[in-house]
């Protein structure tokens, strides 16, 4: 019980800081104060708020879950390709969003785009595109947030309350402290992500008798060896895997958060910092799901092992419902927490659940972004906010978050648990899918409206496309593939364990490519526009 | 020809992240634990924190941040701003 006081205590301090803390002004506040904090944070708070929205429950529950699976290839998969992308696109997109919402006084990349392309309701089908796959992230959220207080509690807390809990609280400091608020709860957040991770990794190595000896034990065992190596993974997987934090600036919370730095400066240590908070983070998550393979003595994770050598070995004999829950026996992304179950101290042990909660709740600042869309995008652009004014607009995008946030919770409770998950996986490729409109409304005089609505018209149809299809075709065994499209003897598109392959990529691949030639090609078609208007983004 | 330098490591960088060399090798075991492959990725996120900073230091787009201040400060203040 008590890592679960810890937990609700932490949740005090979060809503503490959120709602009363580095409040600036006790009057009304504007449009750009709510939603952006002024365009004022500093450059601490905007390194450390930044990562923490970044880092969702999959990082420190489902990193450390899918390494246990598939070892020390979900570092490079996602945590060294996100250390060079996602401070790559930061630098080259960032900077340029920041600059000209400061010019022009954008709140959302949608005001912009509109501007840009000199239209309305394309700029509403990029809004409506953007928010449809953000959706998902929100209810993932409540839903990890009612399963984690569920168990740090051993059941007192039952999961509706739970997430009922994370729901409140995020609604109420959200509500409340708007940007700002988010922003320092992120801050914290991050802060604690890393100081206790660092002790979580120390203790339980100090437990185990040393990491050597685990490696030998792994590298000993043909079962577990391959999880040392990459040599289950085809090297073209891995690199079209190296598409996906590109989706990472596409993110509405992402890029929106770009406009809350007082000065462009601010970026500056965020993109070399960046890598090195992905390491801090990731490699430990990385290495102990890994290294918990060679722990049989926490119960738990025997009983995982068990389920993975039963599937391995009688699979083809075994009926689907059986074989389904073998798999949910087999799943590690509660390894972590069984480690510290068993490793850690009790305090530490609550310190950390506090620190997981931290990562589940980063769906403020998307609950946040997806208001502010609402009230800027569709609200203020249809009328209400000539027609209401700017405080009203404000008292809107607060509407707006309780029904998020309410809504997120009531399709949480209703909702079979994997569904999210795969919306979630859809959903970077969607947004990669998505970057030729960034790039080519901050760098290509000659793109149009046109373009952009041809891209997102793409996006849609792929990611319903991919999902339809892996819902109509049941997964395979692993090692094996189902081909869906062979033309000349040669496997086109194929359904995997894994998901879907295009000619052994992943859909990304094609999905970026199809956007960026569509984009290339229904532009250079198409009336551009304005040459006033190029001339407010472009200089010659 | 700093930039064209710049990125030419952007590329080369992003490329060796493709670090086919380790891909079935688990030995040697760096540090007494962990795999090179993994050794690796962890040294490959440092070599990225370097090159942001070179980015930083070479190739910073310091008129971006000209241009907004310049035009903000021609613009009033939209209404709700803290003074």
């Amino acid at each position: 019980m008590i890592p679960a006081l810890v937990v609700f205590a932490y949740l005090g301090v979060v809503l503490y800081i959120g709602i009363f803390a580095f409040r600036r002004s006790s009057g009304p506040e504007g449009a750009e104060g709510y939603f952006l904090a002024n365009r004022s944070l500093g450059q601490y708070v905007f390194l450390l708020s930044l990562f923490g929205t970044n880092m969702t429950a999959f990082t420190i529950l489902g990193s450390a879950g899918h390494a246990f699976a598939n070892g020390i290839v979900t570092f490079g998969l996602m945590g060294s390709s996100s250390a060079i992308l996602i401070p790559l696109t930061l630098y080259l997109f960032g900077t340029r969003v920041w600059s000209l919402g400061k010019r022009h006084g954008f709140l959302t990349p949608v005001q912009m785009y509109r501007d840009r392309w000199e239209c309305g309701h394309i700029g509403t089908a990029i809004f409506a595109m953007q928010a449809t796959l953000l959706v998902p992230y929100i209810v993932i959220a409540v839903m990890g947030g009612g399963t984690t207080l569920n168990a740090v509690s051993d059941g007192v807390v039952p999961y509706w309350l739970g997430g009922l809990i994370v729901a409140l609280v995020v609604m109420s400091y959200v509500f409340f402290g708007g940007m700002r608020g988010t922003a320092w709860v992120n801050t914290f957040q991050t802060v604690l992500f890393l100081t206790f991770g660092a002790a979580a990794v120390i203790f339980i190595s100090v437990s185990i008798g040393g990491f050597p000896q685990a490696m030998e034990r792994l590298l000993a065992s043909p079962e577990t060896a391959p999880l040392l190596t990459r040599e289950r993974v085809p090297p073209k997987f891995f690199f079209s895997y190296m598409l996906i934090p590109l989706s990472t600036i596409m993110f509405p919370h992402i890029s929106i958060f770009c406009l809350t730095a007082r000065k462009m400066g601010q970026f500056k240590k965020t993109v070399i910092f960046y890598p090195l908070a992905i390491l801090a983070i990731w490699l430990p998550c990385t290495f102990l799901g890994v290294a918990a393979n060679a722990m049989r003595d926490v119960p738990g994770i025997e009983t995982k092992l068990e389920a993975r050598a039963t599937l391995a070995a009688e699979r083809d004999a075994l009926p689907a419902e059986e074989i389904a829950e073998l798999q949910r026996a087999a799943a590690g992304d509660d390894v972590i927490i069984l480690m510290l179950e068993h490793y850690a101290p009790l305090w530490l042990a609550g310190l950390l659940g506090a620190g997981i909660m931290a990562a589940v709740m980063a769906s403020d600042s998307q609950i946040l972004a997806l208001s502010t869309m609402f009230t800027e995008d569709v609200f203020a652009f249809y009328g209400g906010g000539s027609r209401f004014g700017p405080q009203v607009q404000v008292q809107t995008g607060r509407l707006f978050v309780v029904l998020i946030a309410l809504l997120a919770f009531v399709i949480a409770l209703r909702a079979p648990p994997g569904i999210f998950g795969i919306a979630v996986q859809y959903a970077f490729s969607g947004f990669t899918s998505l970057l030729p409109l960034l790039v080519s409304a901050l760098f290509w005089r000659g793109s149009t409206k046109w373009g952009a609505l041809a891209v997102v018209i793409w996006t849609a149809a792929t990611v319903t496309g991919v999902a339809v299809l892996q819902a109509v075709v049941p997964a395979p065994p692993p090692g094996t593939v189902v081909p869906i499209w062979t033309a000349g003897g040669v496997d086109i598109v194929t359904r995997t364990p894994g998901g879907t392959d295009v000619w052994g990529y992943m859909p990304v691949l094609p999905m970026l490519v199809g956007s960026t030639l569509l984009m290339i090609a229904v532009s250079w078609l198409t009336p551009k526009p304005r040459a006033a208007t190029l001339a407010r983004y472009f200089s010659t | 020809m700093t930039r064209w330098v710049l990125a030419a490591a952007v590329a080369a960088l992003y490329l060796l992240h493709q670090d086919v060399w380790f891909w079935d090798r688990a030995r040697p075991f760096v540090f007494g634990f962990l795999p090179v492959g993994l050794f690796y990725h962890a040294v490959y996120s440092l070599a990225v924190a370097a090159l942001m900073w070179a980015l930083i230091r070479f190739a910073w787009p310091a008129h971006l941040e000209r241009e907004a201040e310049a035009e903000a400060a021609e613009t009033p203040a939209p209404p709700g701003r803290d003074s």
